[in-house]
Protein backbone atom coordinates (compact mmCIF):
# COMPACT_ATOMS: atom_id res chain seq x y z
CA UNK A 1 0.00 0.00 0.00
CA UNK A 2 2.85 2.91 -1.20
CA UNK A 3 1.10 4.65 -3.55
CA UNK A 4 -2.15 5.48 -2.13
CA UNK A 5 -4.16 8.51 -3.44
CA UNK A 6 -4.83 10.19 -0.78
CA UNK A 7 -7.48 13.14 -2.00
CA UNK A 8 -9.48 10.56 -4.15
CA UNK A 9 -9.64 8.18 -1.15
CA UNK A 10 -10.67 11.01 1.05
CA UNK A 11 -13.78 12.22 -1.94
CA UNK A 12 -14.58 8.59 -2.10
CA UNK A 13 -14.94 7.97 1.51
CA UNK A 14 -16.84 10.95 2.47
CA UNK A 15 -19.24 9.65 -0.13
CA UNK A 16 -19.79 6.69 0.45
CA UNK A 17 -20.09 7.95 4.22
CA UNK A 18 -23.19 9.46 2.74
CA UNK A 19 -25.07 6.69 0.59
CA UNK A 20 -24.10 5.01 4.06
CA UNK A 21 -26.25 7.20 6.30
CA UNK A 22 -28.97 7.55 2.84
CA UNK A 23 -29.21 3.89 3.19
CA UNK A 24 -30.29 3.68 6.93
CA UNK A 25 -32.32 6.45 6.49
CA UNK A 26 -34.21 5.12 3.59
CA UNK A 27 -36.07 2.43 5.94
CA UNK A 28 -38.05 5.70 6.77
CA UNK A 29 -39.00 7.29 3.32
CA UNK A 30 -42.72 6.30 2.26
CA UNK A 31 -43.14 4.44 5.22
CA UNK A 32 -44.14 1.20 5.12
CA UNK A 33 -44.31 -1.95 7.65
CA UNK A 34 -40.95 -3.61 6.87
CA UNK A 35 -42.36 -7.06 8.36
CA UNK A 36 -44.41 -7.41 5.08
CA UNK A 37 -42.04 -8.90 1.87
CA UNK A 38 -43.78 -6.84 0.18
CA UNK A 39 -43.00 -3.97 1.41
CA UNK A 40 -39.19 -5.15 2.14
CA UNK A 41 -38.37 -6.83 -0.60
CA UNK A 42 -40.50 -4.90 -3.67
CA UNK A 43 -40.74 -1.04 -1.37
CA UNK A 44 -44.02 -1.24 -1.19
CA UNK A 45 -44.40 -0.86 -5.36
CA UNK A 46 -44.93 2.41 -5.01
CA UNK A 47 -42.06 4.12 -6.46
CA UNK A 48 -43.56 6.57 -9.67
CA UNK A 49 -42.22 7.28 -13.12
CA UNK A 50 -39.13 9.21 -11.83
CA UNK A 51 -37.73 6.73 -8.59
CA UNK A 52 -38.51 3.70 -11.18
CA UNK A 53 -36.62 5.25 -13.78
CA UNK A 54 -33.50 5.83 -11.33
CA UNK A 55 -34.12 2.58 -9.64
CA UNK A 56 -34.30 0.06 -13.13
CA UNK A 57 -31.20 2.46 -14.41
CA UNK A 58 -28.75 1.54 -11.55
CA UNK A 59 -30.09 -1.65 -11.09
CA UNK A 60 -29.04 -2.71 -14.80
CA UNK A 61 -26.57 -0.56 -16.05
CA UNK A 62 -24.19 -2.27 -12.93
CA UNK A 63 -20.74 -1.36 -11.81
CA UNK A 64 -19.54 -4.25 -13.66
CA UNK A 65 -21.33 -2.95 -17.43
CA UNK A 66 -19.35 0.36 -16.62
CA UNK A 67 -16.07 -1.38 -16.13
CA UNK A 68 -16.72 -4.42 -18.81
CA UNK A 69 -17.62 -2.87 -21.84
CA UNK A 70 -15.03 -0.09 -22.11
CA UNK A 71 -12.64 -3.00 -21.27
CA UNK A 72 -14.22 -5.03 -24.29
CA UNK A 73 -13.57 -2.32 -26.18
CA UNK A 74 -10.15 -1.49 -25.25
CA UNK A 75 -8.68 -4.96 -25.86
CA UNK A 76 -11.27 -6.54 -28.56
CA UNK A 77 -12.87 -3.42 -29.92
CA UNK A 78 -15.85 -2.72 -32.00
CA UNK A 79 -17.70 -5.95 -30.99
CA UNK A 80 -18.20 -4.09 -27.55
CA UNK A 81 -20.86 -2.05 -28.57
CA UNK A 82 -23.21 -4.41 -28.54
CA UNK A 83 -23.96 -3.00 -26.06
CA UNK A 84 -26.00 -0.02 -27.40
CA UNK A 85 -28.25 -2.37 -29.84
CA UNK A 86 -28.62 -4.79 -27.14
CA UNK A 87 -29.92 -2.21 -24.86
CA UNK A 88 -32.07 -0.19 -27.80
CA UNK A 89 -34.26 -3.17 -28.39
CA UNK A 90 -34.66 -4.21 -24.16
CA UNK A 91 -37.36 -1.03 -24.57
CA UNK A 92 -39.66 -2.41 -26.77
CA UNK A 93 -39.91 -5.19 -25.13
CA UNK A 94 -40.13 -3.82 -21.88
CA UNK A 95 -42.91 -1.89 -23.36
CA UNK A 96 -45.02 -4.41 -24.75
CA UNK A 97 -44.53 -7.73 -22.31
CA UNK A 98 -43.66 -6.49 -18.66
CA UNK A 99 -46.45 -3.80 -18.10
CA UNK A 100 -49.18 -7.32 -18.36
CA UNK A 101 -46.61 -9.41 -15.82
CA UNK A 102 -46.71 -5.76 -13.48
CA UNK A 103 -50.52 -5.91 -13.73
CA UNK A 104 -50.95 -9.94 -12.48
CA UNK A 105 -48.46 -9.27 -10.18
CA UNK A 106 -50.34 -6.54 -8.71
CA UNK A 107 -53.38 -8.42 -8.89
CA UNK A 108 -52.15 -11.49 -7.60
CA UNK A 109 -49.63 -10.20 -4.82
CA UNK A 110 -47.09 -11.69 -6.97
CA UNK A 111 -43.38 -10.89 -6.00
CA UNK A 112 -41.26 -13.08 -8.15
CA UNK A 113 -41.60 -14.77 -11.83
CA UNK A 114 -41.78 -17.72 -10.27
CA UNK A 115 -44.96 -16.60 -8.14
CA UNK A 116 -46.25 -16.29 -11.49
CA UNK A 117 -45.65 -19.35 -13.34
CA UNK A 118 -46.68 -21.20 -10.10
CA UNK A 119 -50.39 -19.53 -10.57
CA UNK A 120 -50.33 -19.56 -14.04
CA UNK A 121 -49.22 -23.28 -14.48
CA UNK A 122 -50.05 -24.54 -11.29
CA UNK A 123 -47.12 -26.61 -11.30
CA UNK A 124 -45.21 -26.12 -8.27
CA UNK A 125 -41.90 -28.37 -10.33
CA UNK A 126 -41.53 -25.68 -13.20
CA UNK A 127 -42.04 -22.83 -10.71
CA UNK A 128 -38.88 -23.96 -8.95
CA UNK A 129 -37.00 -24.80 -12.00
CA UNK A 130 -37.93 -20.81 -12.55
CA UNK A 131 -36.75 -19.89 -9.07
CA UNK A 132 -33.32 -22.33 -9.28
CA UNK A 133 -32.66 -20.70 -12.21
CA UNK A 134 -32.99 -17.20 -11.52
CA UNK A 135 -30.77 -17.72 -8.11
CA UNK A 136 -28.27 -19.47 -9.81
CA UNK A 137 -27.74 -17.09 -12.41
CA UNK A 138 -28.05 -14.08 -10.22
CA UNK A 139 -25.21 -15.24 -7.39
CA UNK A 140 -21.98 -14.69 -10.19
CA UNK A 141 -23.94 -11.06 -11.37
CA UNK A 142 -23.45 -10.43 -7.38
CA UNK A 143 -20.08 -11.30 -7.50
CA UNK A 144 -19.43 -9.63 -10.67
CA UNK A 145 -20.36 -6.07 -8.60
CA UNK A 146 -17.82 -6.71 -6.44
CA UNK A 147 -15.31 -7.15 -9.15
CA UNK A 148 -16.32 -3.72 -10.53
CA UNK A 149 -15.80 -2.40 -6.47
CA UNK A 150 -12.41 -4.05 -6.27
CA UNK A 151 -11.27 -2.46 -9.18
CA UNK A 152 -12.11 0.76 -8.62
CA UNK A 153 -10.23 0.41 -4.81
CA UNK A 154 -7.04 -0.66 -6.59
CA UNK A 155 -7.00 2.01 -8.62
CA UNK A 156 -6.48 4.18 -5.23
CA UNK A 157 -3.77 2.35 -4.44
CA UNK A 158 -4.85 -0.10 -2.19
CA UNK A 159 -3.21 -3.47 -4.30
CA UNK A 160 -1.53 -6.45 -3.28
CA UNK A 161 -0.45 -6.89 0.23
CA UNK A 162 -2.72 -10.28 1.08
CA UNK A 163 -5.56 -10.00 2.95
CA UNK A 164 -4.94 -6.02 3.92
CA UNK A 165 -5.44 -5.59 0.06
CA UNK A 166 -9.31 -6.78 0.71
CA UNK A 167 -10.57 -4.70 3.79
CA UNK A 168 -11.97 -1.86 1.80
CA UNK A 169 -14.10 -4.63 -0.50
CA UNK A 170 -14.82 -6.20 2.59
CA UNK A 171 -15.98 -3.19 4.92
CA UNK A 172 -18.10 -2.00 1.61
CA UNK A 173 -19.54 -5.63 1.81
CA UNK A 174 -20.63 -5.03 5.28
CA UNK A 175 -22.23 -1.31 4.90
CA UNK A 176 -23.56 -3.41 1.69
CA UNK A 177 -25.66 -5.95 3.75
CA UNK A 178 -26.58 -3.84 6.97
CA UNK A 179 -28.21 -1.26 5.03
CA UNK A 180 -30.12 -3.82 2.76
CA UNK A 181 -31.44 -6.23 6.15
CA UNK A 182 -32.54 -3.08 7.74
CA UNK A 183 -33.75 -0.66 4.86
CA UNK A 184 -35.44 -3.38 1.59
CA UNK A 185 -35.53 -2.68 -1.55
CA UNK A 186 -35.73 1.08 -0.43
CA UNK A 187 -31.93 1.58 0.50
CA UNK A 188 -31.26 0.80 -3.18
CA UNK A 189 -33.63 3.30 -4.33
CA UNK A 190 -32.48 6.02 -2.45
CA UNK A 191 -28.93 5.17 -3.02
CA UNK A 192 -29.39 4.54 -7.06
CA UNK A 193 -30.38 9.19 -7.13
CA UNK A 194 -27.19 9.69 -6.02
CA UNK A 195 -25.13 7.15 -8.14
CA UNK A 196 -26.97 7.72 -11.26
CA UNK A 197 -26.11 11.62 -11.00
CA UNK A 198 -22.55 10.79 -9.95
CA UNK A 199 -22.70 8.65 -13.10
CA UNK A 200 -23.65 10.96 -15.49
CA UNK A 201 -21.38 13.18 -14.19
CA UNK A 202 -18.63 11.34 -14.98
CA UNK A 203 -19.53 10.12 -18.26
CA UNK A 204 -20.01 13.49 -19.21
CA UNK A 205 -17.12 15.07 -18.15
CA UNK A 206 -14.97 11.81 -19.42
CA UNK A 207 -17.09 12.27 -23.07
CA UNK A 208 -15.93 15.72 -23.09
CA UNK A 209 -12.83 16.34 -21.55
CA UNK A 210 -11.42 13.50 -23.36
CA UNK A 211 -11.35 13.86 -26.56
CA UNK A 212 -10.44 18.22 -25.91
CA UNK A 213 -6.82 16.80 -24.53
CA UNK A 214 -6.61 13.79 -27.00
CA UNK A 215 -7.23 16.25 -30.61
CA UNK A 216 -10.86 15.58 -30.71
CA UNK A 217 -12.45 12.07 -31.61
CA UNK A 218 -10.72 11.84 -35.18
CA UNK A 219 -7.16 11.31 -33.48
CA UNK A 220 -8.68 8.86 -31.38
CA UNK A 221 -9.91 6.86 -33.83
CA UNK A 222 -6.84 7.04 -36.27
CA UNK A 223 -5.11 5.43 -33.15
CA UNK A 224 -7.09 2.66 -33.32
CA UNK A 225 -5.76 -0.42 -34.73
CA UNK A 226 -8.09 -1.50 -38.12
CA UNK A 227 -9.09 -4.77 -36.93
CA UNK A 228 -10.56 -3.43 -33.64
CA UNK A 229 -12.03 -0.45 -35.17
CA UNK A 230 -14.48 -1.97 -37.33
CA UNK A 231 -16.54 -5.77 -37.12
CA UNK A 232 -14.36 -8.30 -39.65
CA UNK A 233 -16.77 -8.51 -42.83
CA UNK A 234 -17.76 -12.24 -43.17
CA UNK A 235 -15.57 -13.97 -45.43
CA UNK A 236 -17.37 -17.29 -47.48
CA UNK A 237 -20.24 -19.05 -45.94
CA UNK A 238 -20.42 -17.68 -42.96
CA UNK A 239 -22.92 -14.55 -40.97
CA UNK A 240 -19.43 -14.47 -39.34
CA UNK A 241 -18.92 -11.11 -36.41
CA UNK A 242 -22.62 -9.40 -38.34
CA UNK A 243 -24.34 -12.83 -36.99
CA UNK A 244 -22.11 -12.77 -33.86
CA UNK A 245 -22.85 -9.48 -33.18
CA UNK A 246 -26.39 -9.35 -33.97
CA UNK A 247 -27.24 -12.55 -32.08
CA UNK A 248 -25.69 -11.09 -28.97
CA UNK A 249 -27.78 -8.39 -28.72
CA UNK A 250 -30.80 -10.14 -29.53
CA UNK A 251 -30.51 -12.77 -27.04
CA UNK A 252 -28.95 -10.81 -24.10
CA UNK A 253 -31.97 -8.17 -24.60
CA UNK A 254 -34.21 -11.25 -24.59
CA UNK A 255 -32.40 -12.93 -21.12
CA UNK A 256 -32.58 -9.35 -19.74
CA UNK A 257 -35.81 -8.68 -18.48
CA UNK A 258 -35.82 -12.34 -17.02
CA UNK A 259 -33.18 -11.92 -14.16
CA UNK A 260 -34.99 -11.69 -10.86
CA UNK A 261 -33.37 -8.43 -10.66
CA UNK A 262 -34.66 -6.40 -13.16
CA UNK A 263 -38.20 -8.00 -12.57
CA UNK A 264 -37.85 -6.64 -8.73
CA UNK A 265 -37.30 -3.16 -10.23
CA UNK A 266 -39.92 -3.42 -12.77
CA UNK A 267 -42.69 -4.78 -9.86
CA UNK A 268 -41.43 -2.21 -7.56
CA UNK A 269 -42.85 0.84 -9.67
CA UNK A 270 -46.40 2.09 -8.66
CA UNK A 271 -48.30 0.92 -11.94
CA UNK A 272 -47.70 -0.60 -15.61
CA UNK A 273 -47.99 3.48 -16.62
CA UNK A 274 -45.01 3.98 -15.10
CA UNK A 275 -43.55 1.06 -16.33
CA UNK A 276 -44.20 2.28 -19.90
CA UNK A 277 -43.28 6.00 -19.17
CA UNK A 278 -39.90 3.89 -18.30
CA UNK A 279 -39.66 2.39 -21.79
CA UNK A 280 -38.98 5.89 -23.07
CA UNK A 281 -36.83 7.20 -20.45
CA UNK A 282 -34.19 4.58 -19.70
CA UNK A 283 -32.84 4.77 -23.32
CA UNK A 284 -30.85 7.63 -21.50
CA UNK A 285 -28.68 5.43 -20.02
CA UNK A 286 -28.24 3.44 -23.00
CA UNK A 287 -26.62 6.49 -24.56
CA UNK A 288 -24.23 7.23 -21.27
CA UNK A 289 -23.36 3.19 -21.92
CA UNK A 290 -22.15 3.98 -25.27
CA UNK A 291 -20.27 7.09 -24.53
CA UNK A 292 -18.59 4.81 -21.90
CA UNK A 293 -18.02 2.07 -24.49
CA UNK A 294 -15.79 4.64 -26.34
CA UNK A 295 -13.79 5.78 -23.39
CA UNK A 296 -12.29 2.21 -24.23
CA UNK A 297 -10.94 3.56 -27.40
CA UNK A 298 -9.64 6.79 -25.64
CA UNK A 299 -7.65 4.35 -23.27
CA UNK A 300 -6.08 2.50 -26.43
CA UNK A 301 -5.39 6.28 -28.25
CA UNK A 302 -3.80 7.23 -24.61
CA UNK A 303 -2.04 3.78 -24.76
CA UNK A 304 -2.75 3.31 -21.04
CA UNK A 305 -1.60 -0.15 -20.66
CA UNK A 306 1.93 1.14 -21.97
CA UNK A 307 2.22 3.57 -18.85
CA UNK A 308 4.49 2.54 -16.32
CA UNK A 309 2.35 4.07 -13.79
CA UNK A 310 -0.21 1.45 -14.18
CA UNK A 311 1.64 -1.60 -14.76
CA UNK A 312 0.75 -3.11 -11.56
CA UNK A 313 -3.26 -2.39 -11.91
CA UNK A 314 -3.03 -4.18 -15.15
CA UNK A 315 -1.35 -6.68 -14.12
CA UNK A 316 -4.06 -7.39 -11.17
CA UNK A 317 -6.83 -6.92 -13.42
CA UNK A 318 -6.09 -6.67 -17.01
CA UNK A 319 -8.33 -4.88 -19.34
CA UNK A 320 -10.55 -4.14 -17.07
CA UNK A 321 -8.20 -1.34 -15.12
CA UNK A 322 -8.40 0.59 -18.69
CA UNK A 323 -10.93 2.78 -17.33
CA UNK A 324 -10.26 3.59 -13.57
CA UNK A 325 -6.68 4.03 -15.53
CA UNK A 326 -7.66 6.47 -17.96
CA UNK A 327 -9.54 8.67 -15.61
CA UNK A 328 -6.56 8.53 -13.04
CA UNK A 329 -4.62 10.11 -16.41
CA UNK A 330 -6.64 12.78 -16.73
CA UNK A 331 -8.38 14.01 -13.83
CA UNK A 332 -7.46 15.72 -10.63
CA UNK A 333 -7.63 13.62 -8.06
CA UNK A 334 -10.30 14.94 -6.32
CA UNK A 335 -12.70 14.06 -9.82
CA UNK A 336 -11.09 11.00 -9.77
CA UNK A 337 -13.02 10.47 -5.98
CA UNK A 338 -16.00 11.45 -7.55
CA UNK A 339 -15.66 8.66 -10.70
CA UNK A 340 -14.01 5.96 -8.55
CA UNK A 341 -17.47 6.36 -6.10
CA UNK A 342 -20.04 6.87 -9.37
CA UNK A 343 -18.47 3.30 -9.93
CA UNK A 344 -17.82 2.06 -6.64
CA UNK A 345 -21.51 2.95 -5.38
CA UNK A 346 -22.62 1.62 -8.79
CA UNK A 347 -21.37 -1.53 -8.07
CA UNK A 348 -23.83 -1.90 -3.93
CA UNK A 349 -26.86 -0.86 -5.81
CA UNK A 350 -26.88 -3.74 -8.08
CA UNK A 351 -25.88 -5.82 -5.92
CA UNK A 352 -28.07 -5.01 -3.21
CA UNK A 353 -30.81 -5.49 -5.50
CA UNK A 354 -29.76 -8.49 -6.76
CA UNK A 355 -29.32 -10.10 -3.25
CA UNK A 356 -32.65 -8.99 -2.65
CA UNK A 357 -34.06 -10.34 -5.78
CA UNK A 358 -32.51 -14.33 -4.91
CA UNK A 359 -34.21 -13.46 -1.21
CA UNK A 360 -37.27 -13.02 -2.23
CA UNK A 361 -37.16 -16.19 -5.13
CA UNK A 362 -35.95 -18.53 -2.21
CA UNK A 363 -38.49 -17.82 0.87
CA UNK A 364 -41.50 -17.33 -1.81
CA UNK A 365 -40.71 -20.24 -3.88
CA UNK A 366 -38.82 -22.42 -2.11
CA UNK A 367 -38.61 -21.97 1.83
CA UNK A 368 -42.81 -21.20 1.58
CA UNK A 369 -43.48 -23.76 -1.16
CA UNK A 370 -41.98 -26.56 0.01
CA UNK A 371 -40.62 -26.12 3.82
CA UNK A 372 -43.48 -23.43 5.55
CA UNK A 373 -46.38 -23.21 3.63
CA UNK A 374 -47.90 -21.62 6.93
CA UNK A 375 -45.16 -19.34 7.56
CA UNK A 376 -46.51 -15.83 8.87
CA UNK A 377 -45.80 -12.80 6.71
CA UNK A 378 -43.31 -11.44 9.29
CA UNK A 379 -41.75 -14.85 9.24
CA UNK A 380 -41.36 -14.70 5.81
CA UNK A 381 -39.88 -11.04 5.58
CA UNK A 382 -37.57 -12.57 8.50
CA UNK A 383 -36.51 -15.22 6.31
CA UNK A 384 -35.89 -12.81 3.14
CA UNK A 385 -34.02 -10.74 5.35
CA UNK A 386 -31.25 -13.46 6.47
CA UNK A 387 -31.08 -14.76 2.91
CA UNK A 388 -30.19 -11.77 1.38
CA UNK A 389 -27.62 -11.98 3.75
CA UNK A 390 -26.13 -15.23 3.32
CA UNK A 391 -26.11 -14.39 -0.48
CA UNK A 392 -24.04 -11.90 -0.46
CA UNK A 393 -21.59 -13.47 2.06
CA UNK A 394 -21.45 -16.22 -0.90
CA UNK A 395 -20.73 -13.78 -3.55
CA UNK A 396 -17.78 -12.08 -1.21
CA UNK A 397 -16.18 -15.34 -0.32
CA UNK A 398 -16.40 -16.15 -4.08
CA UNK A 399 -14.93 -13.13 -4.91
CA UNK A 400 -11.70 -13.44 -2.35
CA UNK A 401 -11.09 -16.99 -2.80
CA UNK A 402 -11.92 -18.00 -6.42
CA UNK A 403 -10.48 -16.43 -9.72
CA UNK A 404 -12.18 -13.49 -11.36
CA UNK A 405 -12.53 -15.59 -14.05
CA UNK A 406 -14.61 -18.22 -13.08
CA UNK A 407 -16.99 -15.36 -12.15
CA UNK A 408 -17.21 -14.06 -15.39
CA UNK A 409 -17.78 -17.60 -16.94
CA UNK A 410 -20.65 -18.52 -14.55
CA UNK A 411 -21.97 -14.89 -15.71
CA UNK A 412 -21.97 -16.40 -18.65
CA UNK A 413 -23.43 -19.32 -18.18
CA UNK A 414 -25.76 -17.38 -16.05
CA UNK A 415 -27.32 -15.81 -19.31
CA UNK A 416 -27.45 -18.99 -21.06
CA UNK A 417 -29.66 -20.54 -17.99
CA UNK A 418 -31.61 -17.31 -17.61
CA UNK A 419 -33.07 -17.01 -21.22
CA UNK A 420 -34.71 -20.71 -20.85
CA UNK A 421 -37.23 -19.21 -18.59
CA UNK A 422 -38.79 -17.13 -21.21
CA UNK A 423 -41.46 -19.89 -22.72
CA UNK A 424 -42.87 -20.13 -18.98
CA UNK A 425 -42.69 -16.46 -18.02
CA UNK A 426 -43.15 -14.11 -21.09
CA UNK A 427 -44.62 -16.44 -23.16
CA UNK A 428 -47.00 -17.31 -20.34
CA UNK A 429 -48.04 -13.78 -19.85
CA UNK A 430 -50.07 -14.46 -23.40
CA UNK A 431 -50.59 -18.06 -23.51
CA UNK A 432 -51.27 -21.06 -21.56
CA UNK A 433 -51.03 -23.40 -24.68
CA UNK A 434 -47.79 -24.83 -23.45
CA UNK A 435 -47.61 -27.75 -21.01
CA UNK A 436 -46.69 -26.87 -17.98
CA UNK A 437 -44.27 -30.37 -17.82
CA UNK A 438 -43.46 -29.92 -21.76
CA UNK A 439 -41.88 -26.33 -20.54
CA UNK A 440 -39.88 -28.17 -17.77
CA UNK A 441 -38.22 -30.28 -20.20
CA UNK A 442 -37.45 -27.60 -22.89
CA UNK A 443 -36.03 -25.78 -20.23
CA UNK A 444 -33.68 -28.50 -18.76
CA UNK A 445 -32.86 -29.45 -22.64
CA UNK A 446 -32.27 -26.24 -23.35
CA UNK A 447 -30.25 -25.52 -19.91
CA UNK A 448 -27.69 -29.06 -20.47
CA UNK A 449 -27.36 -28.16 -23.96
CA UNK A 450 -26.39 -24.43 -23.84
CA UNK A 451 -24.19 -25.61 -20.77
CA UNK A 452 -22.69 -28.11 -23.44
CA UNK A 453 -21.99 -26.03 -26.14
CA UNK A 454 -20.81 -23.14 -23.81
CA UNK A 455 -17.89 -25.57 -22.04
CA UNK A 456 -17.27 -27.10 -25.56
CA UNK A 457 -15.93 -23.47 -26.62
CA UNK A 458 -14.29 -23.13 -23.45
CA UNK A 459 -16.93 -20.64 -22.41
CA UNK A 460 -17.26 -17.94 -24.89
CA UNK A 461 -20.55 -16.80 -25.47
CA UNK A 462 -20.15 -17.34 -29.14
CA UNK A 463 -20.87 -21.43 -30.75
CA UNK A 464 -20.24 -21.61 -34.68
CA UNK A 465 -23.61 -23.72 -36.15
CA UNK A 466 -23.03 -25.48 -39.08
CA UNK A 467 -26.09 -25.97 -40.67
CA UNK A 468 -25.83 -27.03 -44.97
CA UNK A 469 -22.36 -25.63 -45.46
CA UNK A 470 -23.02 -22.00 -44.09
CA UNK A 471 -21.73 -21.52 -40.18
CA UNK A 472 -24.10 -19.39 -37.94
CA UNK A 473 -21.46 -18.53 -35.15
CA UNK A 474 -24.38 -17.45 -33.02
CA UNK A 475 -24.91 -16.04 -29.40
CA UNK A 476 -25.98 -19.89 -27.54
CA UNK A 477 -28.40 -18.47 -25.55
CA UNK A 478 -30.58 -17.60 -28.42
CA UNK A 479 -30.02 -20.94 -30.32
CA UNK A 480 -30.59 -23.17 -27.46
CA UNK A 481 -33.83 -21.34 -26.53
CA UNK A 482 -34.95 -22.07 -30.02
CA UNK A 483 -34.27 -25.72 -28.95
CA UNK A 484 -36.13 -25.31 -26.05
CA UNK A 485 -39.13 -24.33 -27.48
CA UNK A 486 -39.05 -26.67 -29.87
CA UNK A 487 -38.63 -29.19 -27.12
CA UNK A 488 -41.80 -27.68 -25.39
CA UNK A 489 -44.06 -27.66 -28.68
CA UNK A 490 -43.80 -31.18 -29.92
CA UNK A 491 -44.43 -32.70 -26.27
CA UNK A 492 -47.19 -30.47 -24.99
CA UNK A 493 -49.65 -32.30 -27.34
CA UNK A 494 -47.85 -35.50 -25.86
CA UNK A 495 -48.85 -34.20 -22.42
CA UNK A 496 -52.19 -32.90 -22.31
CA UNK A 497 -53.40 -36.18 -23.90
CA UNK A 498 -51.90 -38.24 -20.63
CA UNK A 499 -52.58 -35.47 -17.72
CA UNK A 500 -54.98 -32.69 -16.75
CA UNK A 501 -54.04 -29.58 -16.70
CA UNK A 502 -53.59 -28.01 -13.62
CA UNK A 503 -55.72 -25.19 -12.22
CA UNK A 504 -54.73 -20.92 -13.98
CA UNK A 505 -55.85 -18.77 -11.22
CA UNK A 506 -55.63 -15.70 -12.99
CA UNK A 507 -57.94 -14.38 -15.83
CA UNK A 508 -57.39 -12.59 -18.84
CA UNK A 509 -58.48 -9.26 -17.35
CA UNK A 510 -55.54 -9.58 -14.83
CA UNK A 511 -53.13 -8.88 -17.29
CA UNK A 512 -54.77 -5.53 -18.73
CA UNK A 513 -53.49 -1.99 -18.02
CA UNK B 1 -58.68 3.46 -15.98
CA UNK B 2 -59.68 -0.43 -16.18
CA UNK B 3 -60.63 -0.95 -19.88
CA UNK B 4 -64.15 -2.71 -20.44
CA UNK B 5 -62.40 -3.97 -23.78
CA UNK B 6 -61.01 -7.46 -23.48
CA UNK B 7 -57.00 -6.96 -23.56
CA UNK B 8 -54.81 -9.25 -26.10
CA UNK B 9 -52.25 -7.28 -25.17
CA UNK B 10 -51.49 -6.38 -28.55
CA UNK B 11 -52.07 -2.76 -30.42
CA UNK B 12 -51.03 -2.60 -34.23
CA UNK B 13 -49.02 0.69 -32.85
CA UNK B 14 -46.78 -1.75 -31.23
CA UNK B 15 -45.33 -2.51 -34.56
CA UNK B 16 -43.47 0.56 -34.65
CA UNK B 17 -41.73 -0.63 -31.67
CA UNK B 18 -40.88 -3.94 -33.32
CA UNK B 19 -40.06 -2.18 -36.11
CA UNK B 20 -36.46 -0.75 -34.14
CA UNK B 21 -35.37 -3.97 -33.96
CA UNK B 22 -34.01 -4.00 -38.28
CA UNK B 23 -31.95 -1.10 -37.94
CA UNK B 24 -30.75 -2.07 -34.38
CA UNK B 25 -29.80 -5.54 -35.65
CA UNK B 26 -28.96 -5.05 -39.31
CA UNK B 27 -25.28 -4.82 -39.02
CA UNK B 28 -24.05 -4.86 -42.47
CA UNK B 29 -26.04 -1.68 -42.65
CA UNK B 30 -23.84 0.74 -40.32
CA UNK B 31 -20.08 -1.68 -40.18
CA UNK B 32 -18.63 1.36 -41.86
CA UNK B 33 -16.01 4.02 -41.31
CA UNK B 34 -17.24 6.54 -43.66
CA UNK B 35 -19.26 8.97 -43.12
CA UNK B 36 -17.85 10.15 -40.23
CA UNK B 37 -18.79 12.61 -37.70
CA UNK B 38 -16.80 14.72 -35.31
CA UNK B 39 -14.50 12.55 -36.13
CA UNK B 40 -16.23 9.30 -34.95
CA UNK B 41 -16.72 6.53 -37.41
CA UNK B 42 -20.55 5.57 -38.84
CA UNK B 43 -20.36 2.34 -36.44
CA UNK B 44 -20.44 4.58 -33.54
CA UNK B 45 -22.63 7.38 -34.12
CA UNK B 46 -25.17 5.57 -36.33
CA UNK B 47 -25.70 3.51 -32.92
CA UNK B 48 -25.80 6.52 -30.74
CA UNK B 49 -28.00 8.36 -32.69
CA UNK B 50 -30.25 5.46 -32.79
CA UNK B 51 -30.86 5.26 -28.99
CA UNK B 52 -33.00 8.86 -29.27
CA UNK B 53 -34.75 7.77 -32.65
CA UNK B 54 -35.80 4.71 -30.89
CA UNK B 55 -36.86 6.30 -27.69
CA UNK B 56 -38.89 8.87 -29.27
CA UNK B 57 -40.84 6.37 -31.46
CA UNK B 58 -41.48 4.67 -27.83
CA UNK B 59 -42.49 7.77 -27.19
CA UNK B 60 -44.57 8.80 -29.71
CA UNK B 61 -46.01 5.12 -28.73
CA UNK B 62 -46.79 5.43 -24.80
CA UNK B 63 -48.86 8.93 -26.00
CA UNK B 64 -50.62 7.63 -28.75
CA UNK B 65 -51.57 4.08 -26.89
CA UNK B 66 -52.09 6.08 -23.68
CA UNK B 67 -54.33 8.38 -25.48
CA UNK B 68 -56.88 5.39 -27.06
CA UNK B 69 -56.83 4.00 -24.12
CA UNK B 70 -58.52 7.10 -22.13
CA UNK B 71 -61.58 7.26 -24.66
Amino acid sequence: MRDINWVALIVFVLLFGFITWLGFAAAHWRRGDLDLLNEWGLGGRRFGTLIAWFLIGGDLYTAYTFIAVPALAFGTGALAFFAVPYTIIIYPILFIVFPRLWSVSHKHGYITAADFVRGRFGNRWLALAVTLTGIVATMPYIALQLVGLQVVIGGMGFVGEGWVGDVPLIIAFVILAAFTYSSGLRAPAAIAIVKDLLIYITAFAAIIVIPIELGGFGKIFAAVPAQKLLLAVPQGNTTGAYGAYATLALGSALALFLYPHSLTGILSASSSHAVRRNAALLPAYSFMLGLLALLGFMAIAVGVDKLPEYAQGFALFKANFAVPALLLHTFPSWFVGVAFAAIGIGALVPAAIMSIAAANLFTRNIYREFFRAQCTDRQESQMAKWVSLIVKLGALVFILFVPTQYAIQLQLLGGIWIIQTLPAVIIGLYTRWFNAWALLIGWAVGTVLGTIMAASVNFAAMYPLAIGGWTFPSYIALSTLVVNLIVAAVLTPVFNAIADKAKDETLASDYAM
Amino acid sequence: MQSTKPDHGWNWWYLLLLAQFVPALWVPFYNSVEPTWIGLPFFYWFQLVLVFICAAVTAFVYWITEASQQQ
